[in-house]
């Protein structure tokens, strides 16, 4: 089963990458870029076929690992 | 019933009266703010004040003292140093990486807003045993992002030191040192001044970063449920900083600003209110100007905001287009937020509405003071009459489990990580006793050490702390620099406990007792209470930051790796000591019970060892400060960089280990005899193994590979 993890910057928090990228964008010409915002996705296969556990283990995952719960939101959802 | 909100923004009782006798009335929400983080610990060293007037701060060489953002002497010729030591204790525990690149950025700020250019940084930092995954991570992301800010931003971290104690586990002390360097007119000062004058806000937009961060993270202690403080983390932008950078030294280089402050704890309440009062002026503000990352923001979180990478200048209204139009080919943003006033009121407008109208002085002047309760905590007394008992026999046993702490052992792992060959000025970077930097186009270089060490301040803060003002001294001598002068960081625990102010207030003098006796003055330091964590205090842990200056400096500066085969081996400095076990590195790599009162230095030890230690810079191929772990490993250190053994000569085997302090170990050719008249030889450079005579020996090849192992094989 394939697991689709999202994870964004938690709203309010500073996002330097996407600073740079909408000023870099204005000066392209695209004038109407308010602001960008980065993220990651990860697809994490796992084992077995019970979606429940699946997604509260990779919930599990992201809090531990892949996301740092600090700075970052995720979402996960299972890939069919 | 909810707590009224002066209390949830950590202000007393009391505190809150005070701001109500002050305003003679009740404040608004964003007053109330203000004066919650103006009046925080962090802010207004409201408990340790009362005490930092016993540091010797005067000296012919001084230019700043301690009071501006960073301290400044005068090198010679036009010359000055500026530099500063901060913690950032707290940010780093929430979130190592950004917490620690911040605290780089921070210091960065302070050393640049003095008209200085940054030259080089160094970080002193603590953390929980390896053994745990926690303080893996910990040490881990303060290490990168220490590297990952100061690389980017272009300025060369030189070292610092590191210590691991489970002590620290919850609570790692992160501090940071900068060194700026400037010539005598681009010095600028804070102060606002002239009725009319602009103040511009420059650099990053100010969004709801570290929002009471110094209140609320600095000021109180954590506990289990400061997961919740999350959301106030700051994030770092190395590359703003470093067009920040360049602005404001152009700004400067073009008599462009009357006064310049930076932004940190408590963001633009702190910056306009102490700018104002320093000039002894009034300020207007309008916070509608300001560049906001989201508009929703209410008047208090714009002026707590701790968002990083901003400046507040103060320049003439004629000034103000040249002004912003330099930001813009800088790429930064600018705002013209306030304008200087006869005064004393600082004044903030939010659409429209009169948002805060205060003395501004009296955000710093009137902050409480408090002479809290002292007295001698319970351990010391059980803890100064037990001895400290170890089998110290097998020498090169114990030498090997030394070589193998991660305090101790090779520290390349973390270096390695920064980049210390920026602006190709170090002369002598991370891993020796003190680090040299030359000042381009002339002679003179500077040398910078930092030194700590929690545990024997634990057992004797007075001693423990004097003692790390002259390692730090001698550290800086073996370069051949002169020591000049120090900042320090002043890491303790709760300071609402009579014991942790005890710890303290013996810190205090013990620093002041050796500053005295080196006559080094004190330019400037910080004070990090609250560092306990579920209501363990972590072991008093000063920091001093020493900056000595070599002119000229050594044409050939002694290093740890240039002894050779045939080489003398000599002690020089007093080692018939007794007590020199209590608080030391075997103790603890030994799992001794930490007992013990550690011997009190001697100062006219001291300085004689710093004089002796200055000659032998100009001719010694090495010259090595006795530190953590004794003669046994400053010895090995020797070797192990250098590639040869030593026959050592017969000694007591717990002397091999004693940290009795200003001992100085010199190789020299066996043709120049004794570098000093009280120099004993103890050893003769030879042969591949480290050898104790009747204790046994040690080949230099498996100490190597031990220290080199020592932070590397915890990690992976």
């Amino acid at each position: 089963m394939k697991i689709q993890v999202e994870i964004t910057r938690r709203p309010g928090l500073r996002d330097p990458e996407g600073a740079t990228a909408a000023r870099a964008l204005r000066d392209l010409g695209f004038t109407s870029v308010s602001d960008v915002h980065f993220g990651r996705s990860i697809v994490v296969e796992v084992d077995g076929d019970d979606r429940d556990q699946a997604l509260t283990d990779v919930e599990d995952m992201c809090r531990k690992l892949l996301a740092n719960p600090v700075l970052e939101d995720f979402t996960v959802e299972v890939l069919d | 019933m909810s707590e009224p909100i002066h209390r949830q923004l950590g202000m007393t009782d009391g505190e809150y009266d005070a701001v109500v006798g002050i305003l003679e009335r009740e404040p608004r929400p964003a007053e109330l703010a203000m004066y919650s983080v103006m009046w925080s610990e962090h802010c207004s060293y409201k408990s340790s004040r009362a005490w930092l007037g016993r540091f010797p701060t005067e000296a012919p060489w001084v230019v700043v003292g301690p009071g501006e953002n960073a301290g400044v002497v005068d090198l010679g010729d036009g010359w000055l140093a500026a530099f500063r030591i901060e913690s950032h204790n707290h940010p780093s525990f929430v979130e190592p990486y950004q917490g620690a690149a911040t605290g780089v950025g921070g210091i960065l700020r302070d050393i640049f807003t003095m008209g200085a250019r940054p030259i080089a940084v160094w970080d002193p930092i603590r953390f929980g045993s390896l053994d745990d995954p926690k303080n893996r991570y910990l040490f881990s992301g303060v290490v990168s992002g220490i590297a990952g800010y100061g690389n980017a931003v272009g300025v060369p971290t030189l070292g610092g030191e590191v210590e691991f104690d489970d002590v620290y586990a919850k609570n790692p002390l992160v501090n940071v040192m900068a060194l700026g360097l400037l010539r005598r007119e681009q010095l600028v000062l804070s102060a606002a001044s002239g009725v009319g004058n602009i103040a511009v806000l420059l650099g990053a937009a100010t969004g709801r970063d570290g929002i009471g961060g110094a209140s609320i993270l600095a000021s109180a202690s954590f506990d289990e449920a400061s997961a919740e403080k999350r959301p106030s983390v700051q994030v770092g932008d190395p590359f703003e900083e470093k067009k920040l950078i360049e602005a404001c030294l152009e700004l400067y280089d073009r008599g462009l600003v009357v006064g310049i402050q930076d932004l940190g704890a408590a963001g633009i309440s702190c910056a306009t209110s102490e700018s104002a009062a320093n000039g002894g002026m009034g300020m207007d503000v309008d916070l509608d100007r300001v560049h906001v990352r989201e508009a929703d923001m209410t008047p208090g979180e714009i002026l707590m905001s701790e968002s990083q990478e901003r400046m507040l200048a103060i320049v003439t209204p004629e000034d103000l287009d040249v002004v912003l139009a330099l930001a813009a080919k800088w790429e930064i943003d600018a705002s013209a937020i306030g304008t200087v006033t006869a005064g004393p009121q600082l004044k903030v407008m939010h659409r429209g509405e009169l948002v805060a109208e205060l003395p501004a002085a009296s955000l710093s002047d009137d902050a409480p003071l408090y002479h809290r309760p002292v007295a001698v905590p319970e351990y010391i007394e059980t803890a100064w009459a037990t001895e400290v008992e170890l089998d110290l026999r097998d020498v090169p046993n114990v030498l090997l489990q030394l070589l193998d702490d991660p305090a101790i052992g090779d520290a390349s792992w973390i270096y390695e990580q920064y980049d210390h060959q920026l602006f190709l000025n170090t002369v002598i970077g991370p891993g020796h006793d003190g680090s040299l930097l030359r000042i381009k186009g002339t002679d003179k270089g500077l040398a910078v050490s930092t030194d700590g060490n929690g545990r024997r301040c634990y057992l004797e803060p007075r001693a423990g702390s004097a003692r790390l003002v002259y390692e730090a001294a001698l550290n800086v001598a073996v370069t051949g620099a002169k020591p000049l002068a120090m900042v320090d960081n002043l890491n303790f625990g709760n300071p609402e406990k009579p014991g942790v102010m005890w710890q303290f207030t013996e810190s205090v003098e013990g620093m002041s007792e050796a500053c005295e006796a080196l006559g080094i003055p004190v330019v400037g330091g910080n004070v990090s209470f609250y560092n306990e964590t579920d209501g363990v205090d972590i072991f008093p842990t000063p920091v001093v930051g020493l900056l000595g200056l070599a002119d000229p400096m050594p044409q050939s500066p002694p290093r740890l790796d240039r002894a050779e085969d045939g080489m003398d081996l000599w002690l020089v400095g007093d080692d018939e000591r007794d007590g020199d076990l209590a608080g030391s590195a075997v103790a603890r790599v030994l799992g001794a019970p930490h007992v013990g009162r550690p011997a009190s230095p001697d100062p006219a030890a001291a300085r004689s060892a710093v004089e002796t230690a200055l000659a032998l810079a100009h001719v010694a191929p090495v010259l090595h400060d006795v530190g953590r772990g004794g003669l046994a490993v400053a010895v090995a250190e020797i070797c192990i960089r250098s590639g040869v053994g030593c026959d050592l000569m017969e000694r007591e085997a717990s002397s091999w280990f004693e940290e009795s302090p200003h001992r100085l170990l010199v190789a020299t050719a066996k043709e120049d005899g004794p570098p000093a008249a009280s120099a004993k030889r103890i050893g003769t450079f030879t042969g591949t193994n480290i050898d104790f005579g009747t204790h046994g020996s040690v080949s230099v090849a498996d100490a190597a590979s031990t220290w080199r192992q020592a932070i590397p094989r915890r990690l992976h």
